[in-house]
């Protein structure tokens, strides 16, 4: 019967839409073993998109319970295996794969004037590996849950608690594969598969994100692993490495932990900074402001970011010396961060600013990165830390960079490339409404917990002093409009995919190679290789021709 | 690393089929070879983590390391460390005979490497086998016999001693399956043509678990030799 369909796609049909890779095959099994890359980004949005939604109503729960001091909706251990499922689904299942996962494999192949990822096969492994260690979770989730935060904090991990740790972990260790493949496809990709013409300075500033990303991921991620398996034969095999009663170190599994996890916390950002970069030079119709040193900042937040994850542990029993080394470490990693925040600003500057839904979502990145990068400058400023340690200022500045920075990027870009992978424009003014209603509900969200913090709140405790509970409920308050800010975007990009109009191929008059292509693009992304002879974000080179 | 990414073109007789994403042969070939050092490099930062848990607990308890190393049989160590490296001269030929396209000698050196693997494998699990009946495997609370002092970094000792190795056999296990899969196309006669690549890939995996015992071998074996018996 498949045959049958396939053979009426292929007729020479004027009426029908050329062919893309989204109608060279329909069969189930043509996606589940495909390895077109971009048929693989659509089956990582299914993944993530759906573990965004389980994480989220983890996080929508235990902030109904938060709405009172007192314990009503939960005991304490049922929030404890709340929290702890919504950090491990988002970190480990939303954000470290999402923008590489669905935007980097897409668009990586595309933008260097690729047919594919150096390695397709690789490439889908990735996304079973990823899927089978959402499986585990899942099966977490189900089974009872787990109760130790996601940062798995030996001997508690190791040792007592009676949670399923052991399915947790191998969960994560097989999702760690995935990413490691991730990186490792990238890199390749990025070094050899470049059509004629693409030099490194050419390439896209998301291009480079990525590729920092990519050593990132190939450099911290296999230390999560043997960490991982340390603990996971600490508690199976009862081998003690980290055990106290037979002179172990705790301490030394938080440091092993925060040496891929610090990094890992640019992993997740980076690539969404990658994002902002494409955003914010098509809609202010420039080219982005000192292009290199963009570049070379991600580069430098790559390798710094190997440098800091001691600032995790202050009071922890480190030594004051390594905080203090470590303190100033990660001070300096606000440079490169604040190099790109005021070259995306500069960008803006003179530019032909147009405020489509993608730049809304670029503008409120610009604005959250900001402070949640300031913030991270009070966390690592060693007195001030030892007085917000653990505290709700913690979670407010993570959420800042994570969900202000990296979730409103992957937004942004949804929105900017689902033409281009979907054929089909959304509706506009839905989006702006959602985008607008984001910013609102997130912010009102994680604002109060910057103060909440500040006044003493600890993070991980559903029972607190009443004085606490107006910004707790401001909280809440938020989370709600933001829970239903983020179900518009999912109800109407799946509405477009069936009655939004029809995507040409360059919707935004944008510059790149992803735009030289039809939308949604051919099986073999370009009809003839492409030659490059143009410099990255060209916005003016017609307007130069014609003064020329 | 631009040494090993260069392609043997002298002894190449003729293009193999070229994926449909890359535009040539040197393309494909200089990607998969890329993407394995990639890969070993993931291995290092995998191996280095372990690496330095043991560290840091030797320098914490440096008496307790060295007289729990004594406990290991530093010849069988000596051996299997021969055994290994000339597995990687065997390996290595393999990859020679593959430049050459004597693809039968393909094969026979990738049945050598794995008999070698092999036998390496057979000691460590008599080594493995004593340290059990010896009472100095702390897994799964079996009993732990030790007369000497500090019991619980000894512990620790063994422990990283079962995991490092562990882990390292079970690399040489997939390292042993993976040739093993290459035999017959080396018996079809399909090297003769001096497509080397996978033969490559596979000879660059071994001598990086070759390497690794390098480092496991006298980190775990021969810590202070010199040292008195504690008792």
């Amino acid at each position: 019967m498949t045959g049958e369909i396939a053979s009426t796609t292929a007729l020479p049909n004027p009426e029908r839409e050329p062919k893309n890779y989204l109608n060279a095959a329909w069969t189930v099994r043509s996606w589940l073993l495909t390895v077109d890359h971009k048929r693989i980004g659509l089956l990582y949005l299914a993944g993530i998109t759906f573990f965004f939604l389980l994480g989220g109503a983890a996080a929508g729960l235990f902030r109904l319970e938060l709405m009172t001091p007192q314990s009503d909706l939960m005991e304490s251990e049922t929030y404890n295996k709340l929290f702890t499922l919504h950090g491990i689904i988002m970190i480990f299942f939303f954000l470290v794969p999402g923008i590489p996962g669905v935007l980097g494999n897409f668009l990586i192949p595309i933008m260097i004037g690729a047919r594919d990822m150096a390695f397709p096969k690789l490439n889908l492994m990735s996304w079973y590996l990823f899927m089978i260690g959402g499986c585990f979770t899942l099966y977490v989730t189900v089974a009872g849950g787990v109760d130790t935060g996601w940062t798995f904090y030996t001997p508690y991990s190791s040792t007592y608690s009676n949670t399923y740790v052991m399915a947790t972990a191998v969960g994560i260790f097989i999702t760690g594969f995935s990413s490691i493949l991730t990186g490792l496809n990238f890199i390749v990709t990025v070094h050899k598969m470049r059509c004629p013409g693409m030099t490194w300075f050419r390439l896209p500033l998301f291009v480079w994100a990525n590729y920092a990303t990519a050593l990132i991921m190939v450099l911290g991620t296999p230390v999560l692993a043997i960490t991982i398996l340390l603990v996971a034969l600490e508690r199976g095999l009862k081998i003690g490495i980290f055990d106290p009663r037979l002179g172990g170190d705790p301490v030394l599994f938080q440091h092993l932990f925060w040496f891929y996890s610090h990094p890992a916390v640019y992993i997740m950002v980076l690539p969404a900074m990658g994002v902002i970069s494409e955003l914010v030079a098509a809609f202010s119709r420039n080219r982005i402001f000192g292009y290199k040193l963009v570049a070379f900042a991600s580069l430098a937040i790559a390798v710094l970011g190997f440098l800091v994850w001691g600032h995790h542990m202050f009071v922890s029993g480190q030594s004051l010396y390594a905080g203090m080394v470590f303190s100033v470490l990660s001070m300096l990693i606000a440079i490169p961060s604040a190099i790109k925040v005021f070259n995306w600003t500069l960008t803006l500057w003179r530019g032909e600013v147009t405020f489509s839904t993608p730049m809304l979502y670029s503008i409120g990145f610009l604005g959250l990165f900001t402070i949640g990068g300031l913030t991270g400058l009070f966390l690592a400023t060693l007195g001030i830390d030892v007085h917000v340690h653990d505290t709700y200022f913690v979670v407010a500045h993570f959420h800042y960079v994570m969900v202000g920075g990296t979730v409103m990027a992957y937004l942004g870009g949804i929105h900017y490339w689902w033409p281009k992978m979907t054929g089909r424009m959304y509706p506009e003014g839905w989006a702006r409404f959602s985008a607008v209603l984001v910013f609102v509900g997130f912010n009102l969200t994680f604002f109060p917990q910057f103060i909440l913090g500040y006044l003493g709140m600890p993070r991980r405790y559903h029972v607190y002093d009443e004085g606490f509970q107006v910004l707790n409920v401001m909280s809440t308050a938020g989370a709600s409009i933001l829970g239903i800010a983020y179900l518009f975007p999912i109800t109407y990009l799946i509405w477009s995919l069936k009655y939004g109009p029809k995507a040409p191929a360059n919707p935004w008059n944008a510059v790149g190679l992803e735009w030289m292509t039809s939308s949604p693009p051919p099986t073999e992304n370009f009809t003839e290789t492409p030659v490059v002879d143009f410099e990255a974000y060209e916005y003016h080179r017609n307007a130069a021709d014609s003064h020329g | 690393m631009s040494t090993t990414a260069t392609l043997p073109t002298h002894t190449a007789k003729k293009t193999p089929v070229v994926a449909h994403h890359f535009d040539d042969w040197t393309q494909q070939y200089d990607a998969c070879v890329l993407g394995m050092w990639t890969f070993l490099v993931t291995e290092v930062m995998f191996f280095g983590g372990a690496i330095a848990v043991y560290m840091i607990y030797r320098w914490q308890y440096p008496m307790a390391f060295a007289y729990a190393s004594q406990e290991l049989s530093a010849p069988l160590g000596t051996f299997n460390t021969f055994i290994l490296l000339t597995s990687s001269l065997t390996v290595a030929l393999g990859v020679r005979y593959a430049h050459t396209g004597e693809s039968r000698k393909v094969g026979w050196m990738l049945i050598s490497t794995i008999v070698l693997g092999a036998i390496f494998l057979g000691i460590k699990a008599y080594e493995y086998y004593t340290k059990f009946e010896h009472n100095l495997a702390p897994l799964l609370n079996l009993p732990f016999d030790y007369a000497g002092p500090d019991p619980g970094p000894t512990k620790i000792f063994f422990g990283l001693y079962f995991g490092m190795t562990g882990i390292h056999a079970l690399h040489m296990i997939i390292g042993v399956v993976l040739m093993a899969l290459y035999i017959p196309a080396a018996f079809r006669n399909e090297y003769r043509d001096g497509n080397s690549l996978g033969i490559e890939i596979i000879g660059l995996y071994w001598h990086f678990v070759d390497l690794v015992w390098i480092f496991l071998f006298p980190l775990l074996y021969l810590v202070d030799r010199s040292l008195a018996a504690p008792m």
